[in-house]
């Protein structure tokens, strides 16, 4: 049985978005790692698809179409730090705290 | 864990896991987009071979097609120096290790102990199937999922169309032009 091999992948990828989002300080580098971990997320998604029956398929296209939103808006965001700051490094973006 | 396994895991972080470590660490910002594509398309053969075929070409679609184009722009547009390398700190890399690594011994120690044999191969539901279940079952999430689309695109539009900030105390150069007349 192979699920078990991909849940070990998929933890493994997700672990592997979590290095990026800790040592990257360009704002752009953060959003890949987003994409590696929401990547991660889906094919747990279509593992149990895939063995166990779960409804998995419909939750992918969801997770895809908010992970599209989220990059157009997060790019958005860069290019406005890069116009403010000339640079897309985050500690830039400290005017945007709470 | 059995030779198959063992197999399909390998083969598994070819496909996905050494891109995905290339992303985070590649220090040039196009090449970690490229290795992401790399990553992305590994993931849709990963489900061709989860018999999910459709969600393999929306994979491919999508994420290879559009994200990562999108990324290139992004990247291109916001370079600063000549070159697009980063530096990575040193003192971050260790917590960046850390935190890695206590997630996957937390979280892959769960998927190692827990008893996943009930878990049968099932045939995924067909792509018709598929269709029915998103305009039918999940209509009202569909319809959400667009709004949330729309409300996405809009939003990257207002944003990125923005003016640059003006500095502290000064007037915009139409508003002066509208004071002294010099504007019909």
């Amino acid at each position: 049985m192979t699920l078990r091999a991909l849940l070990l992948v998929a933890t493994a990828l997700f672990a592997t978005g979590i290095y990026g989002l800790v040592t990257r300080r360009q704002a752009v580098a953060l959003l890949l790692s987003i994409e590696v971990m929401a990547n991660a997320a889906n094919l747990v998604f279509v593992a149990f698809a895939r063995f166990g029956g779960a409804p998995g398929h419909p939750l992918v296209l969801f997770a895809l179409a908010i992970t599209v939103a989220e990059v157009a808006v997060g790019l958005a965001l860069v290019l406005l730090l890069y116009r403010r700051h000339g640079d897309t490094l985050l500690e830039l973006a400290s005017e945007a705290k709470g | 864990m059995s030779g198959a396994e063992l197999g399909f895991g390998l083969l598994a972080f070819l496909l996905v896991g050494f891109p995905a470590i290339r992303v985070v660490t590649s220090t040039d910002l196009v090449r970690a987009v490229l290795w992401l594509a790399a990553t992305l398309l590994g993931t849709a053969v990963v489900y061709g071979l989860l018999h999910a075929p459709f969600l393999a070409g929306v994979q491919v679609l999508t994420y290879v097609g559009g994200v990562v184009t999108l990324m290139i722009f992004g990247v291109m547009v916001t370079r600063k120096y000549d070159g697009t390398t980063v530096a990575i700190d040193g003192t971050n890399r260790l917590r960046g290790a850390l935190a890695a690594l206590a997630f996957f011994g937390l979280v892959g120690s769960a998927v190692v102990r827990t008893d996943l044999s009930q878990l049968g191969a099932v045939e995924p539901p067909s792509t018709q199937d598929l269709a029915f279940a998103l305009l039918d079952r999940y209509l009202i999430a569909f319809e959400v999922a667009s709004v949330l689309l729309l409300a996405a695109i809009i939003s990257a539009v207002v944003l990125a169309r923005r003016r640059d900030p003006l500095p502290e105390g000064a007037e915009a150069p139409e508003r002066v032009a509208l004071r002294e007349g010099s504007v019909p």
